[in-house]
């Protein structure tokens, strides 16, 4: 019974990992390309963070499943190869299904397929543990950047253009904040962002 | 005469104006990542320029001769990765074999230039641009590799200096850096415009 219930603790760690104690963007400072390059508003951010979350379960399972076949040599070939697969199926499916957002991304789709997140996640986990654990890993590590990337682009989209994921939610005499759209906006919110993330971290260590 | 003019004004373009890590923010993570000493930014700047000149090259001709014709365009990232990856494998040897103090300052990120994103990136701008010449692909590759090392050489003189300033506790290491890193563009923003 003791080993039954620390497994499940176990589990349930992998799934809250991401969210904050692992969270990549806030704590672990890998995959910051997304977060800079498509936080200008939040619908196309969450277009992002949902790809994420599907390409990173998905590879983490394939990865997972193929894990006592890998030849050390071989590793990186592979994840990126497994990656690339389901980065192609996800970016067929966005250009059908929802043209707007997939023209807004852009080349940023594609390039999910080398975003340091998966692959560190691939060789952190899913080549070490089984199945199911890989795919709990994946919906937490995915669900946390999904989370760093909405605050992001909340609070760019607010200060740049006065609105909400498209609702109007500052008064009416706001000044929108141009700077917020461009690319100095982005680089200084997460460094904002991650001063206050360590800030944090600090005050619960002490 | 007017082709040259268009060449020379498609790498300055890609080098300042339109440069991948200020305008795209590709490659941030060795951005952040390597740029601690000016030697070894520059070594990896090298690295990345020799990369994405072969690359940009490579993909280009594979995906016009190969992929087009025979409308294999849905293997396109597939094949990108494959070649980047082979690429970054023979920087790595060649490297590791009359380098190798740069070698050990380089650590992991060496083969992570493979997950680089400016690589991958410009390969798919190149198909994003409709870029239909060789030589064009030649130059826009070399010059933004170039760009990412005249970026990151910069960011590297500015945080060798950053060591001696006193910083908030919290915000050293990387939040400062990326602060620093967005005045930065804000300083090649006077750029715009200048170029197509």
């Amino acid at each position: 019974m003791a080993g039954e219930s620390s497994v499940k603790i176990n589990y349930l760690g992998a799934l809250t990992a991401g969210l904050w104690r692992e969270n990549p963007t806030f704590r672990l400072l890998i995959g910051m390309c997304p977060p800079l390059a498509v936080t200008t508003a939040v619908k196309p951010a969450l277009t992002m963070g949902l790809s994420v979350i599907f390409v990173l379960v998905c590879s983490n399972l394939a990865i997972s499943l193929m894990r006592n076949l890998l030849k050390p040599h071989l590793r990186i070939i592979m994840f990126c190869l497994s990656i690339a697969t389901f980065v192609t199926i996800c970016d067929l499916y966005l250009r059908a299904f929802a043209p707007v957002m997939s023209e807004i991304l852009g080349a940023y789709v594609p390039l999910i397929i080398v975003n340091c997140i998966i692959i560190f996640r691939a060789e952190a986990c899913a080549s070490k543990n089984d199945v199911w654990f890989s795919i709990l890993d994946g919906i937490g590590s995915g669900t946390g950047f999904t989370i760093a990337l909405c605050i992001m682009a909340g609070i760019r989209e607010i200060l740049a253009s006065g609105t909400f994921a498209g609702i109007a939610v500052m008064p009416r005499g706001f000044v929108p904040w141009a700077a917020m759209q461009m690319p100095v906006g982005a680089f200084v919110t997460l460094g904002l962002l991650l001063g206050l993330a360590s800030l944090l971290t600090a005050k619960k260590a002490n | 005469m007017d082709r040259v003019y268009i060449l020379i004004m498609g790498f300055l373009s890609v080098v300042i104006v339109n440069n991948f890590v200020f305008t795209k923010f590709l490659g941030t993570c060795p951005y952040l990542g390597v740029s601690g000493r000016l030697d070894t930014a520059f070594g990896m700047g090298m690295a990345v320029t020799f990369v994405t000149a072969m690359s940009g090259i490579m993909t280009w001709l594979i995906d016009f001769y190969v992929l087009v014709p025979l409308g294999l365009e849905i293997t396109r990232y597939i094949c990108y990765i494959v070649v980047i990856a082979g690429a970054v494998q023979l920087v790595e040897m060649y490297v590791k074999k009359f380098f190798p103090v740069l070698n050990k300052s380089f650590g992991i990120f060496l083969p992570l230039i493979s997950t680089n994103c400016v690589i991958l990136g410009l390969c798919l701008f190149i198909n994003i641009w409709g870029t239909n010449n060789l030589l064009e692909v030649a130059v826009l590759s070399t010059g933004t590799g170039f760009g990412f090392a005249v970026a990151i050489c910069i960011m590297a003189a500015i945080r060798e200096n950053l060591i001696m300033v006193d910083v908030p506790e919290s915000f050293k290491g990387a939040p400062v850096t990326l602060i620093t890193a967005g005045l930065l563009t804000m300083a090649f923003m006077g750029f715009t415009g200048m170029i197509r």
